[in-house]
């Protein structure tokens, strides 16, 4: 029978974005659903780091050696997504000096290179790590834009045929036939799984604010949960026990990078042990608890507090720092049923891929669950071979070789900045984002001035980004950075939206101007005292005094869109409109050519008297 | 040698100005001392006095949502201690007439009690008390067409979608939108004193290059300028623009010789022009320091800047006074103010505190607290951060009220309800109770709660005097 795609994948985070590009390289027939931005999910709340493997080179070898595998293959095909800071391990005094010298064997053990340093010699690298700091083990961690990995993922997919629909959320599996697929027996046949039904919160294709939803049945030879934490709510759809484990952790965004290395603590798993360079930031990570449901977790002011005060320990002047916002993701810890780790930190990163067929006599669709944000390559391979297998088909995997769209021409990247007519620091923070297609999208012929002063983006790359992502600036901000520097869109969400505004009808563009709004005030609270508090301060005084956004007379969120959780538009309306009798209010006095009541005054031609001068 | 004043002012913002000037005219020694330039240019030149008593009450309720028409006769529905309420109307009132005097003829809106409502670059309208005579052509209750004009290369001001958004707001006006490059190479030069500066010379003929390009946009633009049911006419440029009353610009009308430039291009659209109130930096907001400056400077108030207050010394008042007051509040002595590292000393007999809220630096935090730094006056709060703000980006934060207790003469209170110093006055953001952003108040506070504590300062001084008069007998 005729289904409307070979392979459809559940989840556009880096595993799902990895399998469409990978299936899709090998000729196969893609189409993948994501409910909210790509990176909705864990992708885009990570710190960013690329892992060397050290962080597992005593715990977890195996874990470690493949992530300096793949650690090399992305700095190669990814390279305008990863920035190679190198990292450290630095040990304090109080630190168990066994445990330092386990982590050196286990590096070299793992094939990564590993280099003892002084504290004296860590310092002249970074020179805001504490005087305590007595050695250092040097690693090569790096740092990865985990939201322009994805995105270049996914375009390469689409670029080989695949279809890619986000703010699609799959709200129910389709099954056919199964020997007893309600009574819930774990043995026998379930049958076949056909498909899925979607709804499409915004209409089908890019994202428009205010497109009414639609139901979508997507029916596929094959089916990939790529979904993480959600993966257990696909499964409940199918009828199948797929039980992960999510476990929330913070990260703390600083508003300068107060390292240019990634900088860990020797010790033993921990919580608040890391901190990333990250873009224009540093961020600091992370805590380790058990949630229920990955979407509806408690954000909490003490891991903001244990984060910064642990860390202080690393690198003092944390204490004094300015922080911009705090964020939260869920790791999609997965273990086999039988191993029952109480602490989720006992909990394996490796990763599981559930042969439905094989587990529970579901045919026709995989689960991949656990795993690591660096691996998510590999781990994407190993589910296309497995899926080719189920479907007779013979692609070679390509995508270790193949550069991301971005990272073709590494070497076209500088020469090429100068011939915009930018700045020199925004021509470099631009070139870093967009890579080889730096060129082309920067090629405007009006003037192309910086809409976001903080992360310096300019407007051809927001033009650039809704053109790939839709009315959703939420989805432009994770493509270019706009936003999300020291003053949290209090400067530039206007800006934004005002660029917005050149294909978009204004009801549109309101929506998503209040939707960009409200997500940057989510995080921004969880960083409000000293500098930040003054900047929200001042941010309300824009947008409140300067326009009287919290008062239009239009009303907000005309769409309806809250920001916390892309996708649900019908929900939580704002303020309406009001009717604002015009007629009561000051029209301004005769001599200034208000509304006179004297006509003479306003047909006299130009004299002055019309323009408030006189 | 210490300095001596009467009266001295920390914070030249336009609280610390409006309690110079009233000072002053008081017939005091007044003296001005700041530490930054004032956060004036970073507001959009609008005086607001409010707009919205119950910003936060029911949203359900539309009547919270709607601007009030008159600010003065809504200031009874405020919460008792805010600061209007404790100051009073009259200080209100004196405050406007002493931003009227110096503002003269840059500002309209005194010849009524009532609100004006002005279109912002975010395309809704506010209600506000006082504008610039640069924005007075472009109010939102006179009916007549108007177009707005957006750059190409500024970012700030999209004149189409601040246009449709004006429709969507329910404006009684046509107006439409059209977007034109600056003339010569300064379009995308993202400096407003740069195009100011072009057009208060009217370098290289560019008013009239400016109104042309103005007066061929609207045929480019088509139909659209003036969205559906506009008076828009697709036929000959010339005849579109001829239906347009009022054109507004963004905010860059010159700088040294504004209304030279608003008439200017006046004759040339033969139409009225306007200026939008713009987001920061902002044009008409260093046009008005420029004037208050100069109000000082005529009032004959000293003003000392780039010196940050740093240290202070105090002693107990002696004696109980006339009033029977068992534990007189005791007085500044003295304000020392960083100079280049050197600590220089000031012996006022009055102090004024007005050194702005969060934004401007006058109250700031830590993870735990909240604190006025210069005198360490109390600040209230709630003791856990996350109720400092609230869940909604516009909701009833916490943070918006921080901010020091006055009374009824803007004297700053201690923890106990009591004068903290009998000396010491503040005003403006510093002063807590309110929240300025939504209820549009910012700057009606300064001017009443400047004007007060300007007041009041001048009797405290008097009364420090050997042969004290009377001058609270006229309040």
């Amino acid at each position: 029978m005729s289904r409307d795609t070979e392979v459809l994948v559940l989840g556009g985070g880096s595993t799902g974005a990895g399998v469409a590009r990978d299936l899709a390289r090998r000729g196969v027939d893609v189409t993948l659903v994501e409910q909210g931005n790509l990176t909705h999910g864990t992708t885009g709340r990570m710190h960013g780091l690329l892992h060397s493997g050290g962080r597992y080179a005593v715990s977890d070898q195996a874990s470690a050696s493949e992530c300096i595998e793949e650690n090399r293959v992305l700095r190669d095909i990814a390279s305008h997504c990863v920035e190679e800071t190198g990292g450290l391990f630095a040990k304090r005094p109080e630190d168990d000096e066994s445990y330092f010298e386990e982590k050196l064997q286990g590096c070299r053990e793992c094939g990564i290179p590993a280099e003892v340093l002084t504290g004296r010699e860590a310092r002249e690298l970074e020179p805001y790590l504490s005087e305590d700091v007595d050695k250092a083990i040097s690693v090569p961690d790096g740092a990865i834009d985990p939201f322009r990995l994805v995105v270049a993922n996914a375009v390469d997919a689409e670029n080989h045929g695949a279809r890619i629909e986000t703010h699609t959320e799959v709200v129910d599996v389709l099954v056919e036939g199964g020997a007893d697929s309600s009574a819930g027996a774990s043995d026998g046949d379930r049958g076949d799984v056909v498909g899925v039904t979607v709804e499409h919160h915004a209409g089908s294709g890019n994202r428009v604010h205010g497109a009414p939803g639609e139901r979508e049945d997507i029916t596929a030879e094959y089916v990939v949960n790529a979904t993480g934490a959600w993966a257990g709510q696909i499964g409940d759809m199918a009828g199948v026990d797929v039980a992960v484990r999510p476990s929330k952790g913070v990260m703390t965004v600083m508003n300068v990078r107060q390292v240019d290395t990634v900088v860990n603590r020797c010790r033993p798993k921990g919580d608040a042990d890391i901190v990333v360079p990250h873009e224009t930031t540093a961020i600091l990570g992370t805590t380790d608890e058990e949630v229920s449901d990955p979407a509806d977790y408690p954000e909490e002011g003490w891991e903001v507090d244990l984060v910064i005060d642990q860390l202080t320990e690393l690198v003092p002047i944390l204490a004094e720092a300015r922080t911009i916002r705090s964020f939260w993701g869920v790791r999609p810890l997965y273990e086999p049923p039988d191993v029952g780790s109480q602490d989720p930190t006992d909990i394996t990163r490796d990763y599981f891929l559930l042969d439905h067929e094989e587990r529970d006599g579901l045919r026709g669709m995989s689960s991949i669950v656990g795993g690591k944000f660096t691996t998510y390559r590999m781990m994407a391979e190993e589910i296309s071979d497995h899926v080719c297998d189920q479907l007779g088909v013979r692609g070679r995997c390509t995508t270790a070789e193949e550069a991301l769209p971005g990272s073709e021409h590494p070497a076209r990247l500088d020469a090429a900045m100068d011939d915009f007519g930018l700045r020199s620091p925004i021509a470099r923070r631009s070139g870093q984002r967009l890579g080889s297609r730096a060129e082309d999208v920067l090629d405007t012929s009006g003037p192309n001035p910086v809409v976001c002063e903080c992360e310096a983006v300019t407007r051809a790359e927001v033009s650039d980004a809704i053109t790939q992502s839709g009315s959703d600036l939420n989805a432009v901000r994770i493509r270019t950075r706009a936003s999300m520097g020291n003053c949290q869109g209090g400067m530039c969400c206007h800006r934004m939206a005002n660029v917005l505004s050149a294909d978009y009808p204004e009801a549109t563009t309101r929506g998503a101007w209040d939707e960009l709004v409200d997500e940057r005030w989510k995080g921004h609270r969880h960083a409000l005292w000293g500098e930040q508090l003054s900047q929200a301060a001042l941010n309300t005084f824009l947008h409140a005094t300067t326009m009287n956004r919290d008062h239009d007379p239009a009303g907000r969120h005309p769409t309806g869109g809250n920001g916390s959780a892309p996708g649900d538009d019908a929900a939580d309306t704002g303020p309406g409109a009001v009717d604002v009798d015009f007629a009561a209010f000051d029209a301004g006095a005769a001599t200034d050519g208000g509304r006179p009541t004297d006509e003479a005054s306003r047909g006299g031609g130009a004299d002055g008297s019309r323009n408030g001068g006189a | 040698m210490a300095i001596r004043d009467d009266v001295l002012v920390v914070g030249g913002g336009l609280a610390g100005m409006t309690a110079a000037l009233a000072a002053a005219r008081e017939g005091a020694s007044v003296r001005v001392v700041t530490d930054s330039e004032s956060t004036l240019q970073q507001a959009s030149g609008l005086v607001d006095v409010l707009g919205y008593p119950t910003p936060h009450d029911d949203a359900d309720d539309a009547g919270n949502r709607t601007p009030v028409a008159n600010p003065f006769d809504a200031v009874d529905a405020l919460p008792d201690d805010h600061p209007y309420r404790l100051v009073g109307v009259d200080a209100l009132r004196g405050g406007l007439s002493v931003f009227d005097d110096a503002t003269g003829d840059l500002y309209r809106g005194g010849h009524t009690e009532r609100n004006a409502l002005v279109p912002t670059v975010g395309g809704t309208v506010k209600p506000t008390a006082r504008y610039p005579a640069s924005v007075a052509p472009g109010l939102a209750s006179d009916d007549r067409t108007t177009l707005l004009v957006g750059f190409d290369g500024d970012t700030d001001v999209d004149a189409p979608n601040v246009a449709a958004h004006l429709r969507a707001a329910g404006v009684p006006f046509d107006v439409g939108g059209v977007t034109v490059e600056f003339p010569g190479d300064l379009d995308g030069t993202d400096q407003q004193t740069r195009l100011a500066h072009a057009l208060d010379t009217d370098e290289d003929g560019v008013r009239r290059r400016l109104a042309e390009r103005v007066k061929r946009s609207p045929k480019r633009a088509g139909d659209d300028v003036f969205g559906e049911g506009g008076d828009a006419d697709d036929g000959a440029a010339v005849d579109g623009f001829g239906d347009v009353d009022r054109v507004g610009f963004p905010a860059v009308l010159g700088r040294a010789r504004p209304r030279q430039v608003r008439d200017a291009l006046a004759e040339r659209l033969d139409a009225a022009v306007f200026e939008l109130p713009p987001a920061p930096p902002s044009l008409p907001g260093v046009r008005l320091r420029y004037r208050l400056r100069d109000a000082l400077r005529e009032a004959g108030v000293a003003v000392t800047t780039g010196n940050p207050v740093v240290d202070h010394d105090v002693e107990p008042t002696e004696g109980a006074g006339g009033d029977g007051a068992e534990n007189p509040a005791p007085r500044i002595t003295t304000i020392y103010a960083d100079r280049n590292g050197t600590k220089t000393p000031y012996e006022p007999d009055a102090v004024v505190l007005a050194t702005g809220g969060l934004v401007g630096g006058g109250i700031d935090s830590e993870r735990d607290a909240v604190y006025e730094p210069v005198f360490d006056c109390p600040v209230a709060h709630p003791e856990d951060r996350y109720d400092w703000s609230d869940a909604d980006a516009f909701g009833p934060h916490a943070f918006a009220r921080f901010g020091v207790r006055i009374d009824a003469d803007g004297r700053v209170l201690g923890a106990d309800g009591a004068p903290l110093y009998a000396n010491l006055t503040a005003a403006g953001g510093v002063v807590g109770g309110y929240d300025a952003a939504a209820e549009k108040s910012a700057s009606g506070v300064s001017l009443a709660t400047g004007y007060a504590a300007g007041r009041t300062a001048v009797a405290a001084a008097s009364s420090s005097h050997p042969t004290p008069t009377d001058v609270t007998a006229d309040r």
